[in-house]
């Protein structure tokens, strides 16, 4: 055993004892059991990043066989590079911080040890999909964090909209999973293995190859990688497979910081870093993964606009940066596309804990219009939420200004079509993004509080215990970057990252990040500064600006409110017909069809004849036995037949 | 020692017991069903002796046992191999939840209806170990008349409608599958399965063999569009009975496959198996959208299982290794998991008497315990890596894209609509808000219906984690088929190549 079985295994155990035996434990050694398992875990993971990144051990640790059938060989493993070591200490990291949290958070809620057994199984299946050594391994993470967040969304099983949400969390994902599985079944097929190493190794002589997919002779890794690819934009949220992300907001905050924001929605970027040596040698999907990305990155940050809904509005500034990861994977800036997810994490995670701060604070509420003027009443969590922001938009020295700016930075250095329409994309999201995070800052803390006045008066900042998780991601949110990004995004990259990530020779997005013209690197923080101005003029300066601009464009603005309609193009293109479709094939396909000329329509006949030789109740066993007899005696006349021959 | 005997004709010894019983009703209820639970138990016991002692590195027959019954021609033939010895486990397995799900729902005719499973389960493992065919047919066909009774006289209001439409379905494809094996009888001199799977048929009398075992086969798996018989007979049978009819009684379909059409007619199942994966694309997203539909708890599920033995006759016909090791873990892990499903559904009707979904909402509050089994088999239904349901759908549909990534396409949308399915019926019983007044009172699972789901829980997580040790009970075995269906076809190409000289 070594320590990487423990950082994995221990969460699980945790969540087993609090899950299953905390009734019998109690609530206090519930939480006590999960908390000691994951900051152990991520004390483990600080020097498992210190041991592999660092000092360079990779290494795979056995468990046992999985399932193996014929060529098919699939293992429980642990496997640990640069990137799984990154991976961990975020996991581990924002887990156990989460955890924390949510002692205070979850406080008055009667079913804390069921919380806390599902956010402990969360982390364990998190940490099955970033250490895994195969792509099924990788899918039973990828499906099990499915289900804890299935489970947490729905956490309230009373409230029919967090059922409604988790199912469509589970839903949506799963259809991004059926391309993911397909994937998975084009590697087996083109290399007769799921095991990463062997398949890597394996990828170069696949270059140029072709396979008959659905009746099409398309290129062997261009639809390989686009099918896990559709996996990654199920479990990250990108556009077209983006719906349930916000309405995961259902759950408990604590849940959205950690797995809608830090962690889980990361799996996509983790999953096409993972398997940066296919996708480098499938330049289409590559376009694809850029083109998609950059879109979702501006399309999210629309949208974020005008919600109302304070975790709204930040589970879709988390859509628009995955977005941000995407397409600077499709420019071959997977180093950039990690550090990213690493500092976003802390400031993530921080801007939502933080706006679990507020709606503790004022009793539950969640709509923005019925908050203001809070700032002198928590005013910790306002300066965190500042922290928090800052990170977010780019400002200088804060953590978000080194990653984004080097993904822009990379798009423009692509040179390419598909580069420069990142590029674009990637500062218009930069200045909507800082406009909504700092509208989002002064309609919640600036000006006249807008709801119930006993709510303002009861409004409190939160304990100590909720507070220590915040301020230590805040470090993360001021440091991260300033202390990283030499190390992960320098001109030595290829240094840290070693082999946990692949770049095609020809690909030179990372180096010519750093040589692209001054206008440019200055555009992100122009933007970022342009943003913030505007929510300050239209929030702060002149308040009727808003109201003026949305009569003005009342289209437009419900447009972007409802989010672009996509949850009612599927609802009537997808979920009614298939209803419909369902009761349609019942009623008519079994019930009128099959049955009326099958087994009714004969049995009208049979029972016709049979009313007259004997009565109902008995007749069907000895008609049958009548047969079985009838059989026997053909049986037994063939025998004799044998016999006399 | 005869393991194979023993462990087929326990269950009658104990069924003679029972019959034996005298005193009052009340009485001889509680004595027939102490003495039916140890039958099962014991004959589960022994039938793991079997399975301790299997050599699993050979692809022959085991505990192979022999007597003349019509002489050398027909006889009393039996023998386990790796694709056959899992299923006679598999019933063992499941009989003693059966007769622990009908403790108390079962008050009337309690000793008839112990008496009826147990000779139904002699039936059952005697399908999975008979090495004649007769024998086999035999088995096969009287199975169903035990099933015929227990839906007929313990099952629901429209029962005698459910076993009529079982009893049409069943009886032409049974005559049909007969006048084949008395066919293949007259053909190679004998009933013996060994025999006979090295025999070769001519092609084109394999065509016709194959669409008359597929007749009765394709009933019992069920296949669309003959699968309308399985959604009545569930709602109409006792808990116990959907155990069994989901559990066994399809496998015997699928098993059938693998013993008869695929080794004995191998041509002619690589002829039809385009045909096999149209029904079965069909049938699995079919299914699955009626499925969606359903107001009734029973017909849902049933509705999922056929779509989930959809899977399984994709699987058998991929004709390689993944796919067909699939489709056995496939049709274990279903087994299992309905099972387990069906007995869910009873633990809600014993105590409110009503199927329907509309009834029931918010049993999480006062039946946590019920809310996690409920779940885990839902997980298990669904396929979650992890349950047992993941591994055998992954080795077919992973087969299946190697031999047409269509069919794997079209099958693993199944898989987005059985999540839909499940997820909806399990929100619509256990969560939301506990309001309807007769459910306030239910209480949580009794420590006999806890007795009852936590072995099943285990080895559903077991097969999820560690289904290792079941595939290479089967690997060796399925090996050989495979190998055996090659050869035959490589020789019928040779055999037509060289007649067109």
């Amino acid at each position: 055993m070594t320590i990487y079985h423990i950082i994995v295994f221990l969460p699980l155990l945790a969540s087993i004892v609090a899950g299953f035996g905390g009734r019998i434990i109690g609530d206090a050694a519930a939480m006590t059991v999960t908390v000691a398992g994951l900051v152990v875990s991520a004390l483990l993971s600080l020097y498992a990043f210190y041991d592999v990144a660092l000092m360079g051990h990779v290494q795979t640790a056995q468990v046992m066989t999985w399932f193996s059938s014929g060529a098919l060989e699939v293992k429980w493993a642990l496997r640990i590079d640069q990137l799984t070591a990154i991976m961990l200490v975020v996991v581990t990291g924002v887990s156990s911080l989460v955890h924390i949290y949510s002692i205070g958070y979850m406080s008055h809620d009667p079913h804390r040890p069921r919380f806390f057994a599902y956010l402990s199984l969360f982390t364990f299946a998190m940490l099955m999909l970033v250490t895994a050594d195969n792509f099924v391994q990788m899918f039973f993470g990828w499906e099990g964090v499915g289900l804890a967040s299935y489970l947490l969304i729905g956490f309230w099983f009373e409230r029919p909209s967090a059922n409604a949400a988790s199912i469509k969390a589970f839903l949506v994902n799963r259809v991004g999973d059926f391309g993911f599985t397909l994937g998975i079944f084009a590697v087996f097929l083109a290399f007769g293995s799921v095991q990463f190493d062997t398949v890597f190794a394996a990828a170069p002589q696949l270059v140029g190859k072709s396979l008959h997919f659905l009746g099409m002779d398309l290129d062997f890794l261009t639809i390989m990688t686009l099918l896990l690819f559709v996996g990654a934009m199920g479990k990250s949220a990108q556009l077209l497979l983006h719906t349930w992300l916000p309405d995961a907001m259902e759950g408990p905050t604590p849940v959205s910081a950690l797995i809608h924001a830090a962690t889980m929605v990361t799996a996509g970027v983790f999953m096409l870093a993972r398997c940066s040596p296919l996708f480098e040698l499938a330049p289409n999907t590559l376009q694809f993964v850029a083109f998609l990305g950059a879109t979702t990155a501006f399309f999210a940050a629309t949208v974020g606009l005008v919600q109302n809904d304070i975790k709204r509005v930040i589970a879709y500034s988390t859509c628009s940066q995955l977005g941000y990861m995407f397409f600077a994977i499709g420019v071959s800036a997977y180093p950039a596309a990690i550090f990213h997810l690493f500092t976003h994490a802390f400031f993530k995670a921080l801007l939502f804990l933080c706006a679990g701060s507020v709606i503790h604070a004022v009793e539950g509420e969640q709509d923005m219009r019925n908050m203001g003027g809070l700032a002198g009443h928590i005013k910790q969590t306002y300066v965190l939420m500042w922290i928090g922001s800052l990170a977010l938009a780019g400002v200088p020295f804060f953590a978000g200004y080194y990653s984004k700016d080097m993904i822009i930075e990379a798009a423009f250095g692509a040179h390419s079509g598909i580069g420069y329409y990142a590029f674009i994309m990637g500062v218009a999201a930069a200045v909507l993004t800082a406009f909504y995070s700092w509208r989002l800052l002064f309609m919640t803390f600036h000006g006249h509080f807008r709801g119930d006045h006993h709510v303002i008066e009861h409004a409190h900042e939160s304990p100590p215990v909720m507070l220590v998780p915040l301020y230590i991601l805040s470090l993360g949110a001021l440091f991260a970057g300033y202390v990283f990004h030499d190390m992960m995004i320098g001109e030595h990259w290829q240094t840290f990252w070693g082999k946990s990530i692949f770049v095609a020779e020809t690909h030179k997005a990372m180096e010519a990040a750093h040589h692209i013209p001054g206008w440019a690197k200055a555009l992100p923080l122009v933007a970022g500064v342009v943003g913030i101005w505007t929510a300050w003029m239209m929030y702060i300066r002149h308040t009727g600006v808003p109201a003026a601009l949305r009569r003005a464009n009342e289209g437009l603005y419900q447009f972007l409110l409802n989010k672009w309609y996509f949850d009612e193009l599927y609802d009537y293109t997808l979920v009614r017909p298939a209803k419909w479709i369902g009761r349609l094939l019942w009623k008519g396909g079994d019930g009128k069809i099959i049955d009326g000329l099958g087994p009714d329509g004969i049995s009208a006949l049979v029972l016709r004849a049979s009313r007259r030789i004997a009565t109902l109740q008995s007749g069907y066993v000895y008609h049958y036995a009548f047969a079985m007899l009838i059989g026997v005696a053909a049986l037994v006349s063939f025998y004799f037949y044998l016999l006399g021959r | 020692m005869p393991l194979l005997t023993i462990t087929t004709f326990l269950p009658l010894v104990g069924a003679f017991l029972i019959l034996l019983s005298r005193g009052d009703e009340e009485s001889v209820a509680r004595s027939a069903r102490w003495i039916a639970l140890w039958t099962t138990v014991i004959t589960f016991a022994v039938s793991l002796l079997i399975w301790i002692k299997f050599d699993s590195g050979t692809a022959n027959f085991q505990y192979v046992e022999h007597a003349p019954w019509f002489g050398e021609t027909i006889g009393y033939r039996l023998g386990v191999d790796g694709i056959s010895m899992l299923f006679v486990i598999l019933t063992t397995f499941l009989m003693p939840f059966c007769i622990l799900a009908s403790w108390e729902a079962i008050h009337v005719r309690v000793k008839e209806y112990l008496v009826a499973f147990l000779i139904l389960e002699t039936l059952m493992i005697g399908v999975f170990c008979s090495l004649d065919i007769v024998l086999f047919y035999l088995f096969f066909e009287a199975g169903l008349i035990p099933m015929f009774l227990i839906i007929g006289v313990w099952g629901g209001p429209r029962r005698i409608y459910a076993t009529f439409k079982f009893f049409l379905y069943t009886l032409l494809g049974s005559l049909l599958m007969l006048v084949a094996i008395l066919y293949m009888i007259n053909q190679a001199g004998t009933a013996d399965i060994p025999t006979l799977m090295k025999y070769s048929f001519s092609p084109t009398a394999q065509k016709w063999l194959f669409l008359a075992f597929f007749a009765s086969l394709a009933v019992k798996v069920p296949m669309w569009p003959v699968h309308t018989w399985l959604p009545d007979a569930h709602v109409e049978a006792p808990t116990a009975g959907s155990v069994i009819l989901a559990g066994v009684l399809l496998k015997m379909g699928g098993y059938g496959f693998l013993r008869f059409s695929l080794p004995m007619f191998p041509d002619a199942s690589l002829y039809f198996a385009p045909l096999i994966f149209a029904l079965s694309v069909i049938g699995v997203i079919y299914t699955s959208l009626v499925a969606l539909a359903q107001e009734d708890m029973k017909k849902l599920i049933a509705y999922s299982s056929v779509a989930h033995m959809g899977f399984v006759t994709i699987g058998t016909f991929t004709f390689n290794q993944q796919g067909l090791q699939g489709a056995i873990l496939q049709m274990l892990s279903h087994g299992i998991v309905s099972g387990a499903l069906f007995l869910c559904v009873g633990v809600v009707y014993d105590r409110v008497h009503s199927r329907l979904i509309d009834v029931y909402g918010g049993l999480v509050n006062n039946m946590p315990k019920y809310a996690v089994v409920f779940m885990v088999f839902t997980m298990g239904t669904i396929g979650l890596p992890g349950t047992s349901g993941f591994v055998g759908e992954f080795l077919i549909l992973n087969g299946a894209f190697q031999v047409s990534t269509w069919v794997a396409f079209l099958a693993a949308t199944g898989v987005i609509l059985g999540a839909a399915y499940s997820l909806w019926l399990y929100r619509r019983v256990i969560f939301g808000k506990l309001e309807k007044e007769n459910l306030k009172g239910l209480l949580d699972l009794s420590p006999r219906e806890i007795l009852i789901f936590a072995p099943l829980i285990v080895v559903t997580l077991w097969m999820g984690v560690a289904p290792q040790i079941f595939l290479d009970v089967m690997a060796v075995s399925v090996d050989h088929l495979l190998q055996q269906h090659q050869a035959a076809i490589a020789a019928t190409a040779k055999l037509a190549a060289a007649v067109a000289h």
